[in-house]
Parts: C-alpha cells; sequence; structure tokens
C-alpha cells in the first residue's frame, strides 16, 4: 500500500473542487469496503481519497409522498433498513441492504458506494433498478440525472466522469399495490458475492391479479447489472399466472450473457436467472398483496 | 436436545477408576486465548525487527531465466534482499530420512524458493527485509524476474498422459521398484495385492466399477504462516515459529541452510490451526536469511492470498474403484487404482490412501495401485487424515449404491464386512483390537438414525471411515514444586487443548487435581525431541511420556517417604495425592507436605521422559446425516448430523467432542464448496476466504456427538488418536444423503450447486 492523503470536505462544491484539482488520481470514500481494501491490496492506486461522509447530501435520507426518496449515496445500509418507513416503502431495496455483507459491513457500506464500485454481482444495484432509483450526479458544470440502469458501463466502470460524484438516488414513490423483492444464490447462507442476483417489482391492478407495471433485473449475468425489459414486457396487462411467470423467466435466460468463472459457469447462471426470475416475482405479488 | 452423548461402555466402571481421565476441567491456556494475551506467531515483536516479503511467481510453470534485484536492494527502508542463491547449494546435497533412506534436498530447497523454474503460481522466487511492511511490497515491485514460460500441467490424469509437458525434465517413475526409462510426471507407481482378484471377482453375485475424483483443498487454518528469525553474528539462530513441530522445523531449517542444529533454536508460539499444514517449512528459512544478511531479526508473515498458493493444500485425485458383492452384500473383490497430484514436487499421501481405503472392512481379494503425480499445483502438504478422505470416499459411495441396489440397510452390509482383531488389512498388516464394529452399531442404534427422516428431496446418507493414527517420539520434562505442583514441559505444540490432556494422565498418576499441574510448551533446546503435533498422536504418545513421569514421580516420593519414616518402600503407597504407609502403622502425609520438605532440604523430584510408542491403534468412525436439496438451485442443506467414534478412551470428552465436529466440518466443506479454482493459465483465482467457500456457522447444524471407547490395549489408558478420523466419512455421506434425496450419484468433489443441478437435468 502506497501513502495517501486524505480529506474530508465539508461541503459538495469542495469536494467537486478537490476532484477537479486531482482527477483520475483521486477517489470518493464512502463506507471504504471496498476501497481500502483495493488500496491495500494494490489493486487501486490513489493519491487523494475523498470522503463523502461529511457532506450534507450525502447522508441524506428522506421521504416525501410527492417526491418519493432521498438516499444520500453515503449513508450506510444500516440506517436505511432501521428506518421503519422507508424499509417497508421499499422492500427491494430493504432486502439488498440486509444481504450486504454481515452487520459490521452493513454499519458502513452504503448504495452509493455499491453502485460507484460498478461490480456486476452488486447487491444494491438489481434493487435500485427494480425501484426505478435516478442517480444525482454534481460535477463542475453543475448536476445531472443518470437512471440506475444506465449507470454502469462495465465491470468496475461506469459514466462519472473523472471530476463528478454522485450525490444521491431519487426513487419515485411506490403507486398503490406495489411489492419488490431483490435475492441472489449463493453456496453459502452467508459471506459470499451473488452467483446471480434479481430485482423484481410489481405494481398490480386493483384486482391484485393483473400485473400493470413490472420491472426485472439481473446481477452478475453480464459485464453490467441488467434491466430485463423483455421480462416486464412478459408480464405487463397480463395475469400473473404460472405462465406468464415462465415466460418471463424465459425472457431473463435469455437476456443472460455470462461467464464462467469461480462463482459459477456460464450454463448454471442462465439457469439461476431463470429461477431466481420466478422466486423474485411471486415474492413482490405476495408483497404487493399484503399492503 | 442434548447434542451431545457419550455412550461409554461400562463408564461406571471407568468413573470409579479414574479420579481426573473422563472429566472436563477448563484448559489451562484457556484465559490467555479468551484475553487475547496469547502470542501467536505474528505478534512477535522483536527490537530493531525488519518486515520480510515474498515475491511470487506469477506463473505457474515457468523457466527462470534471471532475478536483478539491484533496484530493490537500492530502495531507502531495504536491509536485505535474498533469491535462492543464498541457500547453500542443493543441488548434490541429501538428507537422511531414517527408513526412507537419503532423499535429495533440491525439492525441498527449491519449494521454500524457486532456483531455475518455477513449478506453481505463486511460487516463491525472492525475498526482501525492509523497516516496514509497506516499503518491502514495495521493494518486491522492483525485483525483475525473466520467464520463460511452459505449458502448465494441472490435472493429475492428463499429468500422466505419455505426451504430456513435464513439471521436472529429470524425475523419472519408481515403477514397482524399477526406474523408468523416460523422464515422467509420475514420481511412483507402488502397489498392494492380497488374495486373488479374480476369484473374487467370480465369487461376486454384483459388479461395479466407478471413477472418483476429489478437487484440490486446503486446510484452511485461521493463522497465516509466521516466522520470525534472529541471527546473531556468533553463528547463533533463534527462531519464532507457529508450527506443528518445533523439532521438525529445527531439523528442515538445518538441512536446508546447512548449520548445525545446536546452533538453531526453535520456539514454538501458540498455533491458530495446522492441521497438517503447519508442518513443512516455507518463511522460516527465508527469514533466517534475510536477518543473516541484514544482521537485524526478521519477521515474515504471510497474508491469505499466499497461504493457498503456496503452502497446503491437499491432494487432488483420481480413484478408479471396481468391487463385487454376494447378493448377502459381503465384498469378495475390490480393485483400485489411485492417482493422487503430488503438487510441484514429488512426494503426495497416495501411499496412505492406500493402506485406509479397505481398512473398515474384511475383504478377502484387493489390488490397490498408487501413483504419486507431479502437477503444477503447490507441493501438497497433510491434511487431517492425510489421503484417507479421497480413497474411501469412493469404497463409502459404492457400498451405498449395492446397498440401494441389493436392498441391504447400509449399517448391515457395513457390520456384514466389518474389520476386526486379526483380519489381515490389505497392506498385510493384521488389525490390532480396533473398534469398528462397536462404533458401527452404535450409529445403528442411535436416536437419529431410529428416527425417520420425512419430506420431499430429503435424504439420509450413512458413511464410515478409518484413519492410521501415529505413535513416533514424544518427550516431556515433569518437576515437582515445592508448593506440591507439578510443573510439566512438553515438546507438543498445542492444537487441540492437548496441556489438558496431556496434564490429565500425569494428574491422574499421582491423584492430583489436573489444576495443580502446570503444563507449558517449550523451545527445542528445552525438552527432549518431540515429533510433530500430527497424526491425532499427542494425546497418545506425549501423554504417555506423561504418564510415565507420573510413575517415575510417584515413586520418588515413595522412596523419599519411606526413607523420612525409615521404613521399607514396599510399605509405603501414594494415592488421591495422599502418601500412606501399608504396615498398618497408620502415617500419611500429603503430597503437598512431602513437597515442601524435600524443597527445603534441596531435594529435587522430577523426571524427563522419551517415548517411542508403536501400537496406536487405528481409529473408525460412522457418521449418519439428513440432507435436504433444492431442486432448482442444487444446493444442499445439512438438516441434521451426527458422529459416532471410538476414542478408545476420552481423556477429556470436550475435547473429544471438539475434534469431532471440527473434522465434520471440514468435510462439509470439503463435500459440497471447497476447490482449488485454476484458470486455463494455471492460475488460482480463488485465494481468498471469500471464494474459497469453506462452511460458515450459518451453514451448519449443531453437530451431534457419540463417543464410543473401546480402549487401545497399546496405551496405559486406552487412548486412541481422535482428531482426524472425523474428516473421512462426511464426502460420502453427503453423498449417500444426497442419492437418496434426489436420485443421482456423485462420485465428483465438490458436490456444489451447480454440478447438483446438472446431474439432476441429466437425470430428467
Amino acid at each position: 500500500m502506497q501513502a495517501f492523503d486524505y480529506v474530508a470536505p465539508k461541503s459538495l462544491s469542495e469536494a467537486v473542487s478537490l476532484l477537479e484539482q486531482k482527477g483520475e488520481r483521486a477517489r470518493v470514500l464512502s463506507g471504504g469496503t471496498d476501497l481500502i481494501v483495493q488500496v491495500r491490496e494494490n489493486r487501486r492506486d490513489v493519491d487523494l481519497i475523498v470522503d463523502g461522509k461529511k457532506i450534507a447530501e450525502l447522508m441524506e435520507l428522506s421521504f416525501d409522498s410527492q417526491s418519493g426518496l432521498t438516499l444520500g449515496a453515503c449513508v450506510p445500509c444500516v440506517r436505511f433498513y432501521e428506518d421503519a418507513r422507508v424499509s417497508q416503502l421499499y422492500p427491494g431495496l430493504n432486502d439488498a441492504a440486509l444481504l450486504i455483507g454481515g452487520t459490521q459491513i452493513q454499519n458502513r457500506a452504503s448504495f452509493g458506494g455499491n453502485l460507484c464500485n460498478s461490480s456486476p454481482a452488486a447487491d444494491s444495484i438489481p434493487a435500485l433498478i427494480a425501484h426505478s432509483a435516478v442517480c444525482l450526479i454534481a460535477g463542475s458544470g453543475g448536476t445531472h440525472t443518470v437512471a440506475v440502469e444506465d449507470f454502469c458501463t462495465g465491470p468496475g466502470r461506469n459514466v462519472l466522469g473523472p471530476k463528478e460524484l454522485l450525490v444521491s438516488f431519487h426513487v419515485p414513490p411506490p403507486p398503490k399495490n406495489f411489492g419488490a423483492h431483490y435475492l441472489r444464490f449463493i453456496p453459502r447462507n452467508e459471506m459470499d458475492i451473488a452467483v446471480v442476483g434479481c430485482g423484481a417489482s410489481l405494481e398490480m391492478e386493483s384486482d391484485l391479479r393483473t400485473v400493470k407495471k413490472a420491472r426485472v433485473s439481473l446481477g452478475a449475468v453480464a459485464p453490467t447489472p441488467l434491466l430485463v425489459a423483455e421480462a416486464a414486457a412478459e408480464l405487463e396487462g397480463r395475469e400473473l399466472d404460472d405462465g406468464a411467470i415462465e415466460k418471463a423467466a424465459a425472457a431473463a435466460r435469455a437476456a443472460a450473457r455470462p461467464i464462467t468463472d469461480m462463482r459459477g459457469t456460464e450454463e448454471y447462471r442462465v439457469h439461476l436467472a431463470g429461477v431466481l426470475t420466478r422466486r423474485a416475482l411471486e415474492t413482490s405479488l405476495e408483497r404487493a398483496k399484503e399492503e | 436436545m442434548n447434542p451431545t452423548q457419550t455412550m461409554a461402555p461400562a463408564q461406571t466402571e471407568v468413573e470409579q477408576k479414574y479420579k481426573v481421565i473422563g472429566t472436563r476441567p477448563i484448559r489451562h491456556d484457556g484465559v490467555d486465548k479468551v484475553t487475547g494475551r496469547a502470542v501467536y506467531g505474528a505478534d512477535v515483536q522483536l527490537p530493531g525487527m525488519l518486515h520480510g516479503k515474498v515475491l511470487r511467481s506469477p506463473h505457474a510453470h515457468a523457466n527462470i531465466k534471471s532475478i536483478n534485484t539491484a533496484k530493490a536492494e537500492a530502495l531507502y527502508g531495504v536491509k536485505a534482499v535474498m533469491t535462492a542463491a543464498d541457500f547453500p547449494d542443493s543441488g548434490s546435497r541429501t538428507a537422511n530420512l531414517g527408513e526412507l533412506g537419503e532423499v535429495p534436498l533440491k525439492p525441498m530447497c527449491d519449494n521454500v524458493m524457486a532456483s531455475d523454474k518455477a513449478v506453481y503460481h505463486g511460487h516463491a522466487v525472492a525475498a526482501v527485509a525492509a523497516t516496514s511492511p509497506h516499503i518491502a511490497e514495495e521493494a518486491l515491485g522492483l525485483i525483475e524476474v525473466e520467464y520463460e514460460v511452459l505449458p502448465p500441467v494441472m490435472d493429475v490424469l492428463k499429468a500422466m498422459d505419455e505426451d504430456s509437458p513435464l513439471v521436472h525434465e529429470d524425475l523419472y517413475t519408481d515403477e514397482l521398484g524399477e526406474k523408468s526409462a523416460k523422464p515422467s510426471n509420475v514420481a511412483s507407481h507402488t502397489r498392494h495385492v492380497k488374495g486373488d482378484l479374480s476369484q473374487g471377482f467370480a465369487a461376486a453375485d454384483h459388479v461395479l466399477e466407478r471413477e472418483y475424483r476429489c478437487a484440490t483443498v486446503h486446510q484452511g487454518y485461521i493463522e497465516p504462516h509466521a516466522a520470525t528469525a534472529m541471527w546473531n553474528p556468533d553463528g547463533y539462530l533463534t527462531m519464532w515459529v507457529t508450527t506443528q513441530g518445533a523439532f521438525t522445523v529445527r531439523t528442515s531449517v538445518h538441512q536446508i541452510l546447512d548449520i548445525p542444529v545446536s546452533k538453531l533454536k526453535v520456539i514454538p508460539t501458540e498455533i491458530g490451526g495446522g492441521f497438517g499444514g503447519k508442518i513443512p517449512v516455507y518463511g522460516e528459512p527465508v527469514a533466517a536469511v534475510l536477518s543473516r544478511k541484514a544482521r537485524r531479526p526478521v519477521k515474515v508473515v504471510m497474508d491469505r492470498t499466499e497461504v493457498f498458493q503456496a503452502t497446503g493444500p491437499t491432494s487432488g485425485s483420481y480413484v478408479k474403484l471396481k468391487m463385487g458383492v454376494t447378493n448377502q452384500g459381503r465384498i469378495t473383490a475390490a480393485e483400485t487404482m489411485l492417482a493422487y497430484e503430488a503438487g510441484g514436487y514429488p512426494g503426495s499421501i497416495v501411499a496412505l490412501g492406500g493402506i485406509c481405503m479397505f481398512a473398515p472392512y474384511n475383504i478377502d481379494n484387493t489390488t490397490i495401485d498408487m501413483y504419486d503425480v507431479v502437477v503444477n499445483k503447490p507441493k501438497t502438504a497433510a491434511y487431517r487424515a492425510p489421503g484417507a478422505p479421497n480413497s474411501e470416499f469412493a469404497v463409502e459411495c459404492m457400498l451405498d449404491e449395492f446397498c440401494e441396489r441389493l436392498g441391504l440397510d447400509p449399517m448391515e452390509i457395513r457390520l456384514l464386512n466389518g474389520a476386526k482383531e486379526g483380519d489381515i488389512q490389505s497392506h498385510g498388516i493384521p488389525h490390532p483390537r480396533i473398534g469398528c464394529i462397536e462404533t458401527t452399531e452404535a450409529a445403528r442404534d442411535c436416536e437419529h438414525y431410529q428416527t425417520p427422516l420425512e419430506g420431499p428431496n430429503r435424504g439420509r446418507g450413512v458413511a464410515s471411515g478409518y484413519w492410521v493414527n501415529a505413535g513416533l517420539t514424544s518427550s516431556v520434562t515433569a518437576r515437582l514444586n515445592g508448593d506440591g505442583t507439578v510443573t510439566l514441559q512438553e515438546g507438543s505444540t498445542d492444537i487441540g487443548g492437548t496441556r489438558t490432556s496431556i496434564a490429565m494422565q500425569l494428574a491422574e498418576v499421582l491423584g492430583i487435581p489436573v489444576e495443580d499441574v502446570v503444563p507449558s510448551v517449550v523451545d527445542t533446546d528445552s525438552v527432549g525431541y518431540t515429533e510433530v503435533t500430527g497424526g491425532s498422536r499427542v494425546t497418545f504418545a506425549t501423554g504417555w511420556a506423561a504418564y510415565n513421569a507420573g510413575q517415575a514421580i510417584k515413586s520418588q516420593l515413595i522412596e523419599q517417604a519411606a526413607d523420612l519414616w525409615k521404613v521399607d518402600k514396599d510399605q509405603v503407597s501414594l494415592a488421591d495425592g495422599v502418601i500412606t504407609t501399608t504396615n498398618g502403622d497408620s502415617r500419611s502425609m500429603t503430597i503437598k507436605e512431602l513437597a515442601a520438605d524435600l524443597s527445603q532440604k534441596g531435594i529435587d523430584v522430577g523426571s524427563r521422559e522419551t517415548v517411542t510408542p508403536q501400537n496406536h491403534g487405528g481409529a473408525y468412525a460412522t457418521h449418519v446425516v439428513d440432507v435436504e436439496v433444492d431442486p432448482d438451485t442444487g444446493k444442499v442443506t445439512i438438516l441434521r448430523y451426527t458422529a459416532v467414534q471410538d476414542a478408545g478412551r476420552a481423556i477429556h470428552p470436550s475435547y473429544v467432542e471438539g475434534q469431532m465436529q471440527g473434522g465434520v466440518v471440514q468435510g462439509i466443506g470439503w463435500a459440497l464448496n471447497e476447490e482449488y479454482f485454476y484458470n486455463e493459465d494455471g492460475l488460482l483465482m480463488n485465494s481468498s476466504f471469500l471464494d474459497y467457500r469453506m462452511p460458515t456457522s450459518l451453514d451448519l447444524p449443531m453437530i451431534e456427538t457419540i463417543i464410543v471407547e473401546v480402549p487401545n490395549p497399546g496405551h496405559p489408558y486406552g487412548v486412541r488418536g481422535v482428531g482426524e478420523v472425523p474428516i473421512v466419512p462426511p464426502q460420502a455421506a453427503i453423498s449417500n444423503a444426497i442419492a437418496r434425496a434426489v436420485g443421482v450419484r456423485l462420485g465428483d468433489l465438490p458436490m456444489s450447486p451447480q454440478t447438483v443441478v446438472k446431474a439432476l437435468s441429466a437425470k430428467s
């Protein structure tokens, strides 16, 4: 590990100006559960670490019934799942927050850090996609927004410019008759990275049988987490029976284009994409009914 | 539910017979360990100490053309840089391994640091000592190594191909005692023959032939290797090492560095697990050479990636097995071929795989062919019952398949064929008194096995296992203190609570509380020669040395009391810590009183004992497991697990149970998820606990244990080794349970979720 500088700016503008000075030699720190390990193992070489946790906008967690959820990029998982209101309103995000690492990791790790690390297997990204989350990004030219499904561009890569940082997520308020779920498959029951992850959300008609709107997302089956629009298309406007679910699962399998590595073969991951899509939709429906 | 129960035959009799043995006292080192005060390998700190780091090969197989260390040496803070050239030339030197004769030293030296060739990913090629670990790490990046990359040989069967690339151009096969004409990756082929195979198969009503494979797995001890060396200018070398055998480290470093053992002192630290993997030396000679060059103490600590890449693991293996049985389930013949990966240098543990394979059964006709094969993986080391799980897995799986076909109960087929005292084993040695039948009967009769398993996708599996155990040399020094306590110095490093299990045997002899024995593990200058903590031998052999020390102290006390009372020593006895006359004059005093008197007079009471017991006896285990398989994902959940095992005599039952549970857990990991994952270039891709998937506490039920006690006649208290055999049955027990849950038989380990799904889809 090489020596580096550490700064904890108090404002967004201060953070942006630090990033402007150091460019690619700087890296924003959230919980550090990825970054510190990468630096220590010489997988990432940095001159400056900019800690986002003293910036109010990056630590905001608030809900408004009109505008929805504002989730600061550095808010740790624990704050999300210990907030009774938001954890209930956004069940898919809650599933992810509870799955990332163990309790000690959840005390530090954040949705924002997880997204910016841009692992194809990140647990929070399919959940954010399922909930239609949008990123607010700040840079020297001001702010702009990007949908989460458009954020990652490859393993470890994303749309953030070298002088930009992720400020927060904005997630629309859940509509009526809404349910969502994120799950992953791991060979053990803890301490693993997803072999495949799957997020789903369902907005049902008032009959609670017909799908009004659906979203299905997959992790660890492509260079980036995927929004599987073809799966949603198999569901919207139809009754959610076994046949419809199997069609959505088939669409998920078709969309998956995984690699073979030590966490799973290509063939197995395609298979799991279907299994998890079915399970994610079934649980989402149960949750929509419970609402 | 009580998770553990002790089914000791004649337990009440034992309780009457023994005061200390069979109880569960708090371990002597307990407070140090739970408060974090215990000093482990990486905790060693010395004034002026430097930090050593090792540069490792990024290739699985490559000739080393040149190494340039000039830039690293010039870095500020770097105090020494070394390569294999700093070791004494190993080319023509040999080591004397007693019965095994003279063996060349070059493979051992080259494994510590590659001289001309790197033979696995992560093989050490150079090292640096610097004032901080970060500087040392930076300096590694400045060392220039020119490699000529060669094609890697990663699989045992492919390595045996005639046209396989060679790991060593100068390795010839020892083919049943003859040297082969051409170099080969097969280091040796050996064979055991008993009876007549063709007659045996002719007598069979059913014959099966199958292949079984085990992936390379690692011991996974929690504490990485760590060694600190201080080489004084006067030529004396002191080392602090986390090891299973301080004397073995002394011998190895003496051989590699060609320095006299008298100038070498090894101080063992506490050890955070070894399972056989902390017997070879890795960073020890490196730290020593760096210390000599830098003239300062040097500490070399591995990280987890280094541990996975360059230490341990056990052999990946291929086993072909053909067995025949009668309609009644009697095994008539077994023919097998075992091919074990040795790693980068010859010397797998295939011989023990052969010896143990059929030991639970009395089979008249067996042939075992064993191949030791080099591949471009780390040099294999012992791992808990080394060699046995790979081969016994095959037998136990096939027996279950026969049971299913013939409608036989898995316990009954094991009892029908079960080995007994006097039965000749496949390598020609008769069994001593063993507890095979008693163990199987206890498993058959246990509540778990007698309770039906219900529910879809659930199955129950049974498997047995045998491990040979070991005797070997052990020493202790015991001395009576003025307050009547006994200081006990021992050469066996304490991995599983052996300070206490050894001390209990001395306490039993003197009839004093175990708390009055003060055991400590000492350095190589302070106790007699002691072999490694391995082979499940410490409670057996070092315990025996302590027993002898207790007997010696007892007779000295009796003599001293007789002297004091002016009676014949035959008229004095010692029991329960009290010395009394037996001539009717009713004189008595406690050991404490006599000790105080002797201390004042300056009379020393004590003993130093060395034993090399031979009749260590084998250990048997039978396990029962219930699993549930998720047919969609292939994930296997362990619902319930019961391990039954013959301990001979459980000195400290809690530690016996702990060993049984620990072995089962490692066996479950081996069965379900653990494997070295190499890419096509032979690079290890999962060298972390994240991706090398050992079971976590959330993956396991409470492992239930049943201790059977069939005393070993070869030990004063009947002790058998208990530490290793529990890793043998789980792999087959789980495979058999999966077969009964979802109808697919898996012969390749690990039985990971994706392999289960693949087998299920192939079936349907």
